[in-house]
């Protein structure tokens, strides 16, 4: 069976700067892999490199077996060899933003809408009876019509989850999706990320959240200074750290 | 003070109202038009494509609009015989062409900087968001980066367009007859300075208010996200 998502020895530093040391990374279709650490240790710089909106210093990145081109342009950096083929698998990775980046101008709906219309090229009438869906599906639908900035944090990262839905990924990016959210607002947040893990989706997931990554992963990765410290499944990671680091942060979080 | 005399020209001075308002829009479109790729050559990374553009600003932005206009109207009249090999004399010889040329760079120098501007402060979150869903180049910036700068340099844009409507009296200089150029006109055969003056003067007034009044009901539909929640529930 081809991985949904494979990265194999990942590098990435800015300027003299290392922030990921050498990571890989296997998920099978429906897996969810959590990533925590503390800050700064390279969690969402990884995920960013895994759709290319940071282009990996080394290393590759498969998604569905096919790998993401990159070469090295003429000042020495690494670039995206075909922006077409980067366009394209991004579409099979929807990426939720920690402070969701829905677009402020555009109704919720209209969010929802604009890649399937505009990337895809579904017709208006489809896209909008699937927005629809999707908003159902995360609790806003009654807030179609309104603009991003009039609903509250937890209303837009649904709408910001659905918007990365509509596209149909085969892999679901999370970076840190429920750190700019007030504390009450985080649990319907994970509600629904709970409810896609059960349905079988692929997610990468960034988080801070202890209880999320223990009761829904298949597999935690703990990374630190850019390299992975410890990982395993949710028994092994948190009730068996191998490492002291990892005891140290677990215990630090709870 | 005797303004019965204004009322007798009047319907003259509306034509020359008229004639303003010509001159301002044909102005306008196509330095609109024309602002667009020059803000992006003045972002662009390559410094063939950008240091024209930045010149060309600079020139436009640092000189007197008259000047520019006496320039290319009467010192055009220079490279006559240059121009007529070219074909291009026809032109340059019309007062018309000249006047709304001049009016056109400049306002395109002024307009481009206020898009880049915009262009530069339309938040990264934003661009992230379409290139995570696959968008880049064109795609990426007809649909998330231009409307989004639109917004942000819509205020700044009205200032620029009211300025070009008071810079279009600055056309009378070379023999237009703009509502301006009418009244001096007018009152060269009448002497009556004040009476005419003070008409233009209202007229331009109740142009430019116009012009502020359609910029905020634009300002206002396209920017529907900054409101207050009351006028959303409301429609």
């Amino acid at each position: 069976m081809t991985l949904a998502l494979s990265i194999t020895d990942l590098h990435k530093s800015f300027n003299e700067n290392d922030v990921i040391k050498g990571m890989s990374l296997q998920a099978n279709k429906g897996d969810v892999i959590s990533l925590i650490g503390a800050s700064g240790s390279g969690k969402s710089t990884f995920l960013r490199c895994i759709n290319l909106l940071e282009t990996p210093s080394k290393g590759e990145v498969r998604v569905n077996g096919e790998l993401m081109e990159m070469k090295t342009d003429s000042k020495g950096n690494r670039v995206a060899a075909d922006q077409k083929q980067v366009d394209r698998i991004r579409t099979k990775l929807g990426m939720v933003f920690q402070s969701f980046n829905l677009w402020s101008h555009m109704t919720i709906v209209e969010n929802i809408m604009e890649a399937p219309v505009h990337v895809l090229g579904h017709s208006k009438t489809e896209a909008h009876a699937k927005a629809m869906q999707l908003l159902e599906k995360v609790g806003i639908a009654d807030k179609a019509h309104q603009y991003p900035d009039h609903l509250s944090g937890g209303q837009q990262q649904r709408a910001a989850i659905a918007r990365a839905l509509a596209m149909d990924p085969e892999v679901m990016l999370f970076d840190e999706p429920t750190s700019a959210l007030d504390p009450e607002l985080v649990g319907e947040v994970l509600r629904v990320m709970r409810q896609l893990a059960a349905e079988g989706r692929t997610m990468i997931v960034v988080t801070h959240e202890m209880t999320f990554a223990r009761e829904v992963s298949s597999k935690v990765i703990f990374l630190h200074e850019g390299m992975i410290e410890e990982e395993g499944t949710p028994e092994e990671v948190f009730q068996n750290p191998k490492s002291d680091r990892c005891r140290q942060f677990l215990a630090s979080s709870y | 003070m005797d303004f019965s005399i204004v009322w007798q020209y009047l319907p003259i001075m509306l034509e020359g109202a008229w004639v303003t308002l010509w001159i301002t829009s044909v102005s306008l479109v196509i330095g609109l038009v024309a602002a667009i790729p020059l803000a992006l050559a003045r972002l662009a990374k390559n410094p063939f494509i950008a240091s024209p553009a930045y010149v060309f600003v600079l020139y436009f932005r640092g000189t007197p609009l008259l000047v520019q206009i006496f320039l290319i109207y009467y010192g055009s009249g220079q490279f006559r015989l240059e121009l007529t090999d070219l074909g291009l004399w026809g032109f340059f010889r019309d007062p018309w062409f000249c006047g709304i040329l001049a009016l056109v760079l400049n306002t395109a120098a002024y307009s481009a900087e206020i898009f880049r501007g915009a262009i530069t402060a339309v938040p990264r979150n934003d661009i992230e968001a379409g290139r995570a869903c696959g968008m880049s180049g064109l795609l990426l910036f007809r649909r998330i980066t231009l409307p989004k700068a639109f917004r942000i340099g819509l205020p700044a844009y009205g200032n620029e367009v009211i300025f070009l409507l008071q810079a279009t009296s600055l056309v009378s200089t070379i023999t237009i007859l703009d509502l301006t150029g009418i009244s001096r006109q007018l009152i060269s055969k009448t002497f009556a300075v004040y009476e005419f003056y003070l008409t233009a003067a209202a007229m331009y007034l109740i142009m430019t208010y116009a012009l502020v009044y359609l910029f905020r009901v634009w300002e206002k539909r396209m920017s529907g996200h900054l409101q207050e929640r009351v006028v959303v529930e409301a429609r």
